[in-house]
């Protein structure tokens, strides 16, 4: 019954999109300022169609009607309510119809908020955004249909991976969607812009809001992501370059780099290519991850239990997606004349790009070798974090003081006015890691760099919002936000990193092992029946030998039944200055347990800085009249 | 004769070039101190050619049985049914690190048949199994 909806509502879509190439087709032709109401009208059923046939899913869900294929392998009767709703995003079918929605509601909005835009702009944008609809419609209808039916009923389904069943992993996949499939506007406005001629200013007005929109969901939900790594997986960090980590922050840099060149575009009216370049690459490279992560060739935490005919059609979908932007973008673009001032805010920025790129090659790289490697020659190898940390982190130093310094240049061309007030923050800044190096340990000459300049970011921002507060510079409150975010976010992941303790040990129960800081007394285990699971709960002790202060630690094994499965939850005892975090597992029933206990300063400021970084976009969506 | 704008531009084109070129050079040098290679237990067995102290990985299946626990470490078996190779580990393993499923561990090799790991890697999907492992056991399980 549901299948059957489910199915015609799809369709209806599908005709929807058709039909709405179509009529935009045809008022291309007119000579009519206005676009068509039907085109309208057209575009809001199919939103309304698609939304629909997403809530079809999620009733589906709710009441556990196991005649779906996709609800009876991905849920289960006793799964708490919360769960079963987040169960619908949670697999591969089911998000693909999340992945369309946003496509279509996307494009609905686009075309309604853009009414001053050129018409013939807008209905290419809306041409090439229903081509992308269409292709993943029939991905979906072909391959991957989340309402195909099964008979006969089962009475049970198979469940959810525990490990998905967790508050941050629900909203995690919402979040990246919106921020990795609403790239698509501005691939299809970029794409629409090359062949109806309507670029400069006006062309990074129209895509603007849809690049912050995108980018602050993006940030945020990256951030979700490694939140959750941090409680859920167990070994105490949250990033740890895990191929799929780095497909989701490749399109990252793009947008990023396109977040800052619009800017470029809209001020100065040049860089118009790059900018193209950059909508266009933001995208593909949000469907590339998407492609990696689907077809299972990546070895990672998020790979669907994997079938190598989704990868394909990506794949096919992908290459005609790269051709067919390059031969419209090689045949329409048109040569642009630079002019650029040395001292001059959009040499800064065009130096944020190349950062950017440089960030998004080696991470490109990083992730792609061992993928090329294995095809040709057969060897396998894995890229290790060490890696990544040698070739990214040195380069946060320069990064980090042009981005101190570069939003204070002006416009065109602008003179040293500010060079004391410079040497100063420079100075403190050294003055602070001197402090930092003498009473809290020592560290080597990279750390550092990277504390001076994380300081020095800080106290530029500060500085900002200062004169912001007073009035004397009323712009840019977003970037001080997210500059702000930034500084801190680098300086306490750097303190996080050389302060933290980790010890590894096994203990029986009863046992008590000792650190230099901290005496570890296993007390007891407890067995408790919970709805889906049961848990053991180990009772820890843990006194701090420094100031004996006594805290109680109880992390858990839970065991989840359908489908049968371990999941080790972490203690974490959360304050302002550090982390506590204790995991205990066991391996094969014997009387050892395995402990993995870490004290991890500042981490909850890491989380804070790194949502600040996110906040500056939504700040500057809800400022945006009064905004530079 | 170049004019002064002409001479700055390619000035800044070749500085680029060159910029690139050595950060380009910069990733593959790294990139290449930090590769982990990936083998079998009879890979490791057969080639002459292993590099001992130096960081790789070894995949398989955990033999059954073969897992102790001492309040040091835990020891293992990882076969690929030709082959075998003894684990040692200290350090939390992954919560799908169970007896015959696909494991990989990620450390040095100390002989031919005895591997000190630093890392296990188990995944978290508990009908997923690593690509490598897949290869080696469709080759020999047959």
């Amino acid at each position: 019954m549901l299948s059957n909806i489910g199915i015609s509502l799809v369709v209806l879509v599908l005709i929807l999109s058709f039909l709405t190439i179509y009529t935009a087709y045809l008022d291309l032709k007119t000579s009519n300022q206005f676009i068509k109401v039907s085109i309208y009208k057209l575009s809001l059923f199919q939103t309304t169609f698609t939304v629909l046939s997403f809530f079809t899913l999620i009733i589906g869900f709710i009441n556990s009607d196991f005649s779906l294929i996709n609800v009876y392998e991905n849920s289960h009767t006793t799964k708490p309510f919360f769960y079963k709703i987040a169960g619908t995003w949670g697999n591969h079918e089911g998000s693909l119809l999340l992945w369309i929605n946003i496509l279509v509601i996307f494009s609905y909005l686009f075309l309604v908020f853009n009414y001053k835009h050129n018409k013939r702009f807008r209905l290419y944008t809306l041409i090439f955004q229903n081509i992308l609809i269409l292709g993943f419609l029939f991905f979906l209808l072909l391959n991957s249909n989340p309402f195909n039916s099964i008979y006969p009923i089962p009475l049970e389904g198979l469940g959810l991976n525990p490990i998905l069943q967790d508050p941050a992993l629900a909203i995690h996949p919402p979040l990246l969607y919106v921020g990795f499939v609403g790239c698509s506007i501005y691939f299809s406005a970029a794409m629409a812009s090359l062949i109806s001629g309507y670029g400069g200013k006006l062309f990074a007005q129209s895509i603007k809001t849809w690049v912050k929109i995108s980018w602050c969901f993006q940030t945020l939900g990256i951030i979700v992501g490694s939140i959750w790594a941090y409680y859920e997986l167990g070994w105490g960090g949250f990033w740890f370059w895990d191929p799929v980590e780095n497909a989701s922050l490749l399109p990252w840099f793009a947008i990023t780099a396109l977040m800052h060149s619009l800017i470029v575009l809209e001020k100065r009216s040049t860089l118009y290519s790059w900018v193209i370049i950059l909508c266009l690459l933001t995208f593909i490279l949000s469907v590339t991850g998407t492609f990696l992560v689907r077809s299972g060739i990546l070895n990672s935490v998020h790979t669907f239990a994997s079938d190598p005919s989704r990868g394909i059609y990506i794949l096919i979908f992908l290459s005609f997606m790269i051709f067919s932007a390059l031969i419209i973008f090689f045949t329409k673009h048109k040569k642009e004349t630079f002019s650029f001032n040395l001292k001059s805010r959009e040499t800064f920025i065009l130096a944020n790009n190349w950062f950017m790129a440089f960030f998004l090659v080696t991470v490109l790289i990083g992730t792609l070798y061992p993928i090329f490697l294995d095809v040709l020659t057969g060897v396998k190898i894995s890229v290790g974090p060490p890696f990544f940390n040698i070739v990214i982190i040195p380069l946060v130093v320069p990064f980090m003081l042009l981005m101190s310094i570069g939003p204070k240049f002006s416009w065109i061309k602008s003179q040293n006015k500010f060079f004391y007030e410079t040497l100063f923050l420079m100075l403190s800044a050294i003055v602070i890691n001197l402090f930092i190096f003498y009473f809290f340990g020592e560290y080597s000459l990279l750390s550092n760099l990277i504390f001076i300049t994380a300081i020095f970011l800080i106290l530029h921002s500060v500085l900002d919002a200062k004169k912001f507060i007073n009035n004397i510079n009323k712009t840019g409150l977003s970037r001080i936000i997210s500059h702000l975010g930034f500084g801190f976010l680098v300086f306490f992941i750097g303190i996080n990193h050389q302060f933290s303790l980790e010890e590894d040990f096994n203990l029986k129960v009863g046992e008590i092992k000792k650190t230099d800081n901290y005496e570890i007394n296993f007390k007891n285990i407890k067995i408790k029946q919970s709805k889906n699971y049961k848990a053991v709960i180990g009772n820890f002790e843990l006194t701090n030998l420094k100031n004996n202060l006594v805290q109680y630690l109880d992390p858990e094994i839970r065991i989840y039944s359908n489908p049968e499965t371990l999941t080790y939850e972490a203690a974490i005892k959360t304050k302002m200055t550090s982390d506590l975090y204790l995991t205990m597992s066991n391996v094969s029933r014997s009387e050892y347990y395995n402990i993995k206990f870490q004290n991890k300063p500042f981490m909850v400021w890491i989380w804070i800085s790194a949502i600040m970084v996110a906040l500056g976009g939504f700040v500057q969506l809800t400022l945006k009249k009064n905004e530079d | 004769m170049l004019t002064k704008k002409v001479k700055k531009r390619i000035l800044f084109l070749i500085s680029i070039f060159l910029l690139s070129i050595f950060a380009f050079f910069f990733i593959l040098k790294s990139l290449n101190k930090n590769i982990l290679y990936f083998s079998s237990p009879t890979e490791i067995k057969e080639r002459e050619d292993i590099p001992f102290g130096k960081d790789m990985r070894v995949g398989g299946m955990v033999k059954k049985g073969s897992i102790t626990v001492n309040k040091k470490n835990i020891q293992f078996i990882i076969t690929d049914f030709e082959n075998e190779i003894l684990i040692s580990y200290s350090g939390t393993v992954p919560n799908l690190f169970v007896e015959e499923k696909g494991v990989v561990a990620e450390g040095k090799l100390s002989d031919k048949n005895f591997f000190i790991a630093d890392r296990i890697l188990a995944k978290h999907d508990e009908n997923y199994m690593p690509p490598e492992i897949k290869e080696i056991i469709q080759k020999n399980a047959k």
